[in-house]
Formats: C-alpha cells, sequence, structure tokens
C-alpha cells in the first residue's frame, strides 16, 4: 500500500518535472519553426516553406513533407501544436504529434487547421520527395521518381543527375534518367541529346522533341523532327492497338450483360424487361458482402462472384413462378409484366436500401493499369472483367453442351411436347433455365459494380443495349451474343473519337436496324425445323 | 407588359370557362374561412423527386426543407403560425412536375414551393406558377438565361460558378488548354457556349486549344474520352478539364481517370455538379487535388455550418450523412422566405414578392446571401479541391459576393438584356439597348423545352 502511495507520488513529480521540459523541447526543436512556416494562407509563402524544409538537415523532413502531400499535417487551432492525422473520417480524428512523432489522441475536426496545398504546390512536393527518392534503396521507388522527373530536370538538377547515371545499378532507371537528362539538354539545343531519345513514347519527349522541332538552329530542328516522325508512326500503331482494347472491353461488358439474356429470351423465348435489375441485384450484393466484410473488399468481390449468382437466380425463381409461367406464349403481356416487375424491384431498392449510389470498393489488385509501353497501357479493372466474361461464356457453353440440363433446355425448347413425352419435367426445365440466365444476370452484376455505379438505376442503362446485342447475334445461339457483343463494342468505339459519344451510339442503332432488315435473324440465325415455328 | 396582360386575360377567360377551376375555387372559399382565425398552419410544397433517376439527388433536399420547417417550428412558427410541410413526389417525370406543381397550387394551396433540381423540370413547372401567381424557391445550379417574376433562383447562376472557376484555373494554376466535357442536355450546351465565347473573348485562346465533348445521359464507358483528354493535355500546354457531367456519369468517368493514371496535378477537373453528396459513391483516393467550384462545401470552417452539419446528422440519424450546395440554396431560400413574410406581415404572394427583394440573410460560409432585383442572390464562388475523405479543402475563393447576373453578358442574344423586378421597371428581360421590356418568354421557351 505504501509501497503504491510512494510510486503514485513520484510518478506525479516525475510527470510534472516532465511537462514543462516537453514543452520547452517544443519550443526549442527547429521543427517547430519549420512547420510554422508552412502555416500561412499565401501559397507563394508555403513554396518557399517546402524547399526550405527539403533543403534542412532535419530527418523528419521526408515525412513531413509526404503528410503535407497527403493533407494530413494539421494544427490545433488553440495550442498551436502540430499534428498528424492518422485516419479523417468521422468527426474525432486520432492523430500523433508531428514533432515527436507521438500518440496525440483524438482531436475534434472543429479544433484542427489543415495546412492546405493546391495542385501547384502539390507538383512542387511530388518534385521535391522524387529528388530525395532519387538516393532511395530500392530501385522501383529510384524508378519512379527518375519517371517523375522526365521534363522536369532544371539547372542544379542536372548536374547531379550526370553523377547518379554513373553509379546507377539499375539499367531501367539509368535509362530514364537519361532521357530525363537528354530532355532537359534538348531544350538546352544540344543537337547530340536528341539521339538518347530515339524510339520513347513518353509525351514529355514528344513535347521536347516538338519545342526543338520549331526552333531556330536548323540541324537540331531537322535531327528533331525526324526523332518526331519516327514517334509519331509507333503512336499510331498504339493507338489503334488502344481502340481495339477499347472495343473488346466494351464489347466484354455488353457480352455480360447479353449473355444470362441470350438464355431467357434466346433460349426460352421470354421476353425479361427485369433483366437489367437482376443484373442490378447482383451489384448490390457486391456491396452488401463488402459491408459484411469490412477491410477485404477484394475477397468479399471475390465471395460475391458465387452470392451475386446465387441471390439474381433465386429472384429469377421468383419472377418466373409468381408471373412468367402464367403468360407463356403472350410475349407483350410478358413484357409489360416484367417491365413491371422491373419498376416494382427498383424503387423496393430505393426504398429498402436508398436511392443514393453505394460505394462498392475496387480492390487494390484491381486498380490502375498495366503498362505496356510510355503510351499503351491496359485499364486493369477492364481486363479482369473481360477475363471474367470470357470464362462465364465458356461456363454457359459447356453447360449447355455437356451437361443434362444444357440437353434438356435443348430439347424442351426445340420441340416441348416431345421432350415432355420423353420424360423430361418441362416446368422444372424452364425453372432452371430461367434461375441459369438470371443468375449470370447477377454476375454480370457484380463485374458491372466496378465500372459504374452501383445505384437503382444500374439495369436501365444496360437493358437495351442487352436486347440489341440478342438480337443482331441471333436469338438462342450463344456464339452469335459473344460476336455481336464483341464487334459492336469495337464499331463504337472506332465510330466515337471522330463521331462523338452521342452520334457514335445512334450509328450503332441505325446500323443494327438497317443489318436487322436485311438479315431478319441476326449474324448467326438458328437453323433447322425448331427455328422455323 | 402587353404579353403578361393578355396572359392575365387568358387566366381571367380560363378560370370563367373552366367548371373544373370553379369547383376548386368554390372548395377554396369554402375552406378559406377557417383560415382567418390565424390557426391554420402555412403550408409549404416540396416538390422534389423521391422516386425516378432524380431521387438520388433531389430525396435529401425535400428532407432539407422538412428539417427547416421543423426548426422554425420549434422557434414558434411564422407570423404566430406552425408550418406544414406539404410532400409531393414528381417521379423524375418532367410533365409531372408540371401536374405536380398545379396540385399544390390550386389543391395543397401552399404558399411557397421549394423544388426542382434539372433544368428541363423547372421549364416545366414555370408556366404553371406564373399563371397560379405561386412562388418557387430554386436551389440549383443553372445555366441562366431566366428570370421570372414568380421563381427565386438561390442556386448559382453561371457567373457565379463557371467564370469564375476558369478565371482560377487561367490565373492561379495557368491552363491554356481548355477541355469542355458535359452531359448533352441544356444545362451543359449553355453553360459552354458561355464559357466557349468567354475563353476567347476574355483570354484570347485559340479554337485549336478548346475541345468540346458531350456525352449522352448515364454514360459509362469512358475510356475513349479519357484517353483523348489524355492525349489533348500532353501536348506541353496546361490544360484543365470544365466538366459540366452531370450525376451518376461521374463515378464511371473519375474511375477511368484514375485507372488511366491521370493526376490532378497533371490535368486537372473542375465539375460544376459534382458535390459531396456524389462523391459518397466512390472511393476518392485517387481523385484527390480534382476540383469543384460551389459556393458552399460542406467542410467550410464556420460555426453555423457545423451547426448546420449537426442537426442535419441529426434529422437524418445517419453518421455519414453529408451537406452540400444546393442544400445551403435551400437553407438560404427558406430563411429569405420566412424574413420576407415576418417583413410583409402576411404569406401573400404579391406582398411576400415585393418584401423579399433586399432582404439579407446569413448564408454558411460565413457571409451574407441578399435577394437582388433580378431574383437571384449573392454567393461567395468557392474552389475545393477533393480529398481523400470524401470533402473538398477550399483552395480559393472570391474576395467578395458575387451577384447572379440572369443575363450572361457573354452570349450575343442575351448581352443587352437585365431583369429587375422592382416597380416601376417589373421586367424579367429589358432590353438595355432598346429601351424596351421583351416580356417574358419564359412561358414559351418552357413548351419549346417539353416539345424537344
Amino acid at each position: 500500500m505504501r509501497i503504491t502511495r510512494f510510486l503514485t507520488a513520484w510518478l506525479t513529480v516525475l510527470l510534472l518535472a516532465w511537462l514543462p521540459l516537453a514543452a520547452l523541447a517544443q519550443q526549442d526543436d527547429p521543427g517547430q519553426a519549420l512547420l510554422e512556416s508552412l502555416d500561412t494562407r499565401a501559397y507563394d509563402d508555403k513554396a518557399a516553406a517546402i524547399q526550405t524544409i527539403a533543403a534542412s538537415e532535419d530527418e523528419r523532413a521526408r515525412r513531413w513533407l509526404e503528410t503535407l502531400l497527403d493533407g494530413k499535417l494539421q494544427r490545433h487551432k488553440d495550442t498551436g501544436r502540430f499534428v498528424i492525422v492518422i485516419d479523417n473520417s468521422g468527426r474525432n480524428w486520432p492523430a500523433i504529434d508531428a514533432l515527436t512523432f507521438e500518440d496525440a489522441g483524438e482531436i475534434s475536426r472543429r479544433d484542427l487547421d489543415r495546412i492546405g496545398i493546391n495542385n501547384a504546390l502539390r507538383n512542387q512536393l511530388r518534385s521535391v520527395l522524387a529528388v530525395i527518392d532519387l538516393y532511395a534503396e530500392s530501385a522501383d521507388v529510384r524508378l519512379a521518381s527518375a519517371m517523375r522527373l522526365l521534363g522536369e530536370v532544371d539547372e542544379t538538377l542536372a548536374g547531379s543527375i550526370d553523377d547518379l547515371i554513373e553509379e546507377e545499378p539499375d539499367a531501367e532507371v539509368r535509362r530514364r534518367l537519361t532521357q530525363a537528362l537528354a530532355i532537359y539538354r534538348v531544350e538546352n539545343g544540344e543537337t547530340e541529346a536528341v539521339e538518347a531519345l530515339a524510339g520513347s513514347l513518353h509525351p514529355r519527349v514528344r513535347v521536347a522533341l516538338g519545342r526543338a522541332a520549331a526552333s531556330d538552329d536548323p540541324i537540331l530542328a531537322q535531327s528533331a523532327q525526324a526523332g518526331l516522325d519516327d514517334i509519331e508512326q509507333n503512336l499510331r500503331i498504339n493507338r489503334a492497338a488502344e481502340t481495339l482494347y477499347f472495343g473488346l472491353s466494351m464489347g466484354s461488358v455488353l457480352v455480360l450483360a447479353a449473355i444470362g439474356l441470350a438464355i431467357t429470351f434466346g433460349v426460352m423465348g421470354v421476353i425479361n424487361m427485369a433483366h437489367g435489375e437482376l443484373m442490378m441485384l447482383g451489384a448490390y450484393t457486391t456491396w452488401a458482402m463488402q459491408q459484411l466484410l469490412p477491410g477485404q473488399p477484394g475477397l468479399a468481390l471475390i465471395l460475391s462472384i458465387p452470392a451475386g449468382f446465387l441471390v439474381a437466380a433465386l429472384a429469377g425463381v421468383a419472377i418466373e413462378r409468381s408471373v412468367i409461367q402464367f403468360l407463356k406464349g403472350r410475349p407483350l403481356e410478358t413484357l409489360l409484366a416484367t417491365f413491371g416487375v422491373s419498376l416494382i424491384l427498383q424503387q423496393l431498392v430505393r426504398t429498402v436500401i436508398s436511392p443514393l449510389n453505394r460505394t462498392v470498393i475496387t480492390p487494390e489488385w484491381m486498380s490502375g493499369s498495366l503498362v505496356l509501353n510510355d503510351a499503351l497501357s491496359l485499364t486493369l479493372n477492364r481486363l479482369y472483367v473481360m477475363g471474367f466474361a470470357l470464362v462465364v461464356f465458356v461456363g454457359l457453353m459447356l453447360i449447355m453442351r455437356r451437361t443434362r440440363l444444357g440437353l434438356e433446355v435443348r430439347a424442351v425448347t426445340q420441340n416441348r411436347a416431345m421432350a415432355r413425352s420423353m420424360g423430361i419435367r418441362a416446368t422444372r426445365v424452364d425453372i432452371m433455365t430461367f434461375a441459369l440466365g438470371s443468375g449470370v444476370a447477377g454476375l454480370a452484376g457484380v463485374a458491372l459494380s466496378q465500372l459504374t455505379n452501383v445505384g437503382p438505376n444500374l439495369g436501365q442503362s444496360y437493358i437495351i443495349d442487352s436486347f440489341m446485342v440478342v438480337v443482331f447475334g441471333g436469338v438462342g445461339n450463344l456464339w452469335g451474343t459473344l460476336v455481336a457483343g464483341l464487334s459492336l463494342g469495337v464499331i463504337n468505339q472506332v465510330l466515337e473519337p471522330w463521331a462523338g459519344a452521342v452520334l457514335a451510339k445512334i450509328m450503332v442503332l441505325v446500323f443494327i436496324i438497317l443489318f436487322i432488315q436485311k438479315r431478319p435473324r441476326g449474324l448467326f440465325p438458328q437453323k433447322g425445323r425448331a427455328a422455323e415455328g | 407588359m402587353r404579353t403578361m396582360q393578355t396572359r392575365k386575360e387568358n387566366r381571367v377567360k380560363n378560370s370563367t370557362l373552366s367548371p373544373r377551376w370553379l369547383a376548386v375555387a368554390l372548395a377554396s372559399l369554402g375552406m378559406a374561412a377557417p383560415a382567418l382565425a390565424q390557426e391554420d398552419p402555412i403550408k409549404v410544397g416540396i416538390l422534389h423527386s423521391l422516386s425516378g433517376t432524380m431521387a438520388i439527388s433531389e430525396s435529401t433536399l425535400k428532407d432539407t426543407v422538412e428539417m427547416l420547417i421543423e426548426q422554425q417550428n420549434e422557434q414558434g412558427g411564422l407570423l404566430g403560425r406552425q408550418l406544414e410541410a406539404v410532400v409531393v413526389d414528381p417521379a423524375s417525370n418532367w410533365p409531372l412536375f408540371a401536374e405536380r406543381a398545379r396540385e399544390l397550387l390550386e389543391q395543397k394551396e401552399v404558399d411557397v414551393i421549394f423544388g426542382n433540381w434539372t433544368s428541363v423540370s423547372r421549364k416545366a413547372v414555370l408556366p404553371v406558377v406564373e399563371e397560379l401567381n405561386g412562388l418557387l424557391f430554386y436551389p440549383v445550379q443553372y445555366e441562366g438565361e431566366e428570370s421570372s417574376q414568380n421563381v427565386f433562383y438561390t442556386g448559382a447562376a453561371p457567373n457565379q460558378q463557371a467564370i469564375p472557376a476558369v478565371n482560377y484555373l487561367h490565373d492561379q494554376v495557368g491552363v491554356e488548354r481548355w477541355v469542355l466535357a458535359g452531359t448533352d442536355y441544356v444545362y451543359p450546351r449553355t453553360t459552354n457556349r458561355i464559357l466557349e465565347a468567354y475563353l476567347k473573348e476574355e483570354y484570347g485562346v485559340a479554337d485549336e486549344d478548346i475541345m468540346v465533348n458531350y456525352t449522352p445521359f448515364g454514360h459509362s464507358d469512358w475510356q475513349n474520352i479519357v484517353s483523348e483528354i489524355n492525349r489533348f493535355g500532353s501536348e506541353g500546354k496546361k490544360t484543365a478539364v470544365v466538366s459540366t457531367i452531370n450525376g451518376d456519369a461521374n463515378v464511371p468517368f473519375y474511375r477511368e481517370l484514375s485507372n488511366q493514371g491521370i493526376d490532378a496535378a497533371d490535368i486537372p477537373v473542375v465539375a460544376f455538379s459534382v458535390g459531396e453528396q456524389e462523391l459518397s459513391g466512390i472511393d476518392t483516393g485517387p481523385l484527390v487535388g480534382h476540383l469543384a467550384a460551389w459556393n458552399y462545401f460542406m467542410s467550410v470552417d464556420n460555426d453555423d455550418n457545423y451547426d448546420f452539419i449537426d442537426a442535419w446528422i441529426e434529422h437524418t440519424g445517419d453518421e455519414e450523412s453529408v451537406t452540400n450546395d444546393p442544400m445551403e440554396a435551400h437553407y438560404i431560400g427558406f430563411n429569405m422566405w420566412a424574413e420576407a413574410v415576418r417583413k410583409a406581415g402576411t404569406t401573400e404572394v404579391d406582398a411576400v414578392k415585393d418584401a423579399i427583394i433586399g432582404v439579407t440573410v446569413p448564408n454558411l460560409t460565413g457571409g451574407y446571401a441578399a435577394m437582388m432585383p433580378n431574383h437571384h442572390i449573392t454567393k461567395p464562388v468557392l474552389i475545393g479541391e477533393i480529398q481523400d475523405n470524401g470533402q473538398f479543402d477550399v483552395v480559393w475563393q472570391t474576395p467578395s459576393t458575387v451577384a447572379g447576373d440572369a443575363w450572361s453578358d457573354y452570349l450575343p442574344g442575351s448581352r443587352d438584356l437585365i431583369a429587375d423586378w422592382r416597380k416601376p421597371m417589373a421586367c424579367g428581360n429589358f432590353n438595355v439597348a432598346e429601351g424596351t421590356c421583351g416580356g417574358s418568354t419564359a412561358a414559351e421557351e418552357a413548351e419549346a423545352a417539353l416539345a424537344e
């Protein structure tokens, strides 16, 4: 007991002695003055302060500049203490002290003043950090900063880069540094440097060569022009490849959206206007999954593939049992009834969940792009969706061709009466087929959640396109859907740059109308007696 | 003037001829008796879509007005009477807006309407509120080129949003090439026409340095356009995108921007239709630094604003709910109307219309908003940069408030027009050059817009 009391007293004394010391330390810390120079309204003064911090020998400089870049460097309104905010969501933010990096507890956002930056400062900070990072351990970091410095090299930097090139062990970093230096030299009128830029597709290189080609020095202008022509030639090829990629990726979205419909509409002949809403359900399943598994968006996304399929398939069964089965053979009524179902589903989501769009997080491994060269990079999320579309297509193909269900489906659609007399339970097949088509719509929804808004209107924007693809490809033919989707995507993306998005869409529609006039059964008409009926 | 008189005559003729109107008039006569007792609540109509595509934006505005009414009632109401919200749902259907407005004014007999989001819905409602002499407070930024004696525009006119934003980009950021990207409908087309004229006239921007691009509503495949913007922006001159892309299409647009690695520091996008609420549907990490021009941001450091946010969070019961610019516009509009009613001592439309001009109320950014004679208000213009928490950080603002200009000075057709609803001028499109009042053509324009 006595010992405890003694200890408490001792600790209090220690604490009391330490407090003013800590305050003193804060005042004496040269960092405080450095940070204070950042706390000014004028962006010019801030820019100067950033240079001072970068030039200071303080080892905390890099972290300060980084947090400043992230907007996390803030100042307490009352105490004037600088803190680094760890998490700025909600109303109270956890923070650490900016000088000591010790925990500073939670602070109300009302009490904090952000050290604001704008895009110009952001650029400056990135360049400053890039210069610091040139000396980093990791080759990747050095490469990123070398890329960053393309077109940003100035006189003072040129000398040190020259030295760095000598010492650089990594070939790729060396190449970038050489380019960065060459751009600086070309801009200063050195003709020999043009050679080092040959073959590079980086926009900064092109800009530098373009400026050089317009210069007064005829020799420089000529060699720059030659280099430029070379680059333009190369760029054209890349641009064509890019358009093709855009077209295929748009096409694969169309295929995904339409392929479920190719089964319900194409194979079963049911005009399901609620198909888009089944996709919406799939997308909302992804959102719900991510809510259930916070912090693991990737895992949630993978789990939503089966979950989205199931949810949409069950909804499909419900629609089939409650509406469609009573309207067999009456396409107009089916159309109207399912349109009603689609409106009901939309409004249901609006009232139950929210009329607002939901945030679906894109997992790390799906964001960004796959860089092939400086002029051509493929966006990862679309690359994944393309792969997914292909897998779904192959899967469906296998089910239709290789499984008993597929056989029964084909039998029932070709001759219902005959199939029934052979012992196939046609009603069950109807349910299964509709569930399959709906489930695939759910899969499309899961994929779309990575590309577009997850909201009550998601389905509406795809329903017309889906019908278009199925009709164009030939009703009842999965191959037709694949070819039609991909080719419509490519046609659209080829037209878009010179016709504009609105006109391109109209032109595609007109094209399809004309095509259907010529070939009413689409690209790949179904053959045989069943198709005649 | 003449046209207005003719319309008045028409109205009288209509009213005597239509049995339906007679019935309504009789019914309202019957209702008028208890109203004299001053115990009836003041009815506030709310005309915002609660279903359909626009529900995403408009449903929060309905909640905002309801919250403001609640707050007013807690303070004892207005003129000793309680306020009552009358909510109708025009379901994002433009002609239905006109019907619902008529219902509010004729059957529900509201004293004022807060409503509309899209320009086309406002154009649909306009002839109705003019015919039935109602009051409409319209809270959204719009393309201008309009001033009706029955409408109060509490959102920004182009000179309160687009033009200052372009000034900022040119003067502070040093932008020389411009991409004007918009959704294909009346607001972006008019705004971009004004901006194009302004850029050429004021800054001498060449034709090849302006790229104009329109996309359909809800456009979701931005690959080509974004890569085109990227090419346009890597020609060596500083480039910015001025975006009037509307609503849902923004999410895939920003997603594509970040996936193609276009950084705000290289090609900033300044948006006029992206606010806190739109951002709450996106992961904003990759968007940090892109800009938006508004007259209010949720992040504005001001006690009135913090109180408003706290009240809003309490009203919605959702810790995550955000406030945005049109909500502030309703806040200002509601307080202006309440002040005008107090000043006039009645909710009678003509008296309120006269009383409200010159009324000044605090806004949420620490300043004041005044109702101008052209039925637009004074607003500060703020430029904000997107942060990783879905909020904006104000990087620039106009030194003082800017008065809304109903008729743009940069379009040949409207250069000489002004609006002034004070007597004796009382004209929405007075031609200064000719010295005549053109007569309000808003109703005809609305018909033309609807016919499209």
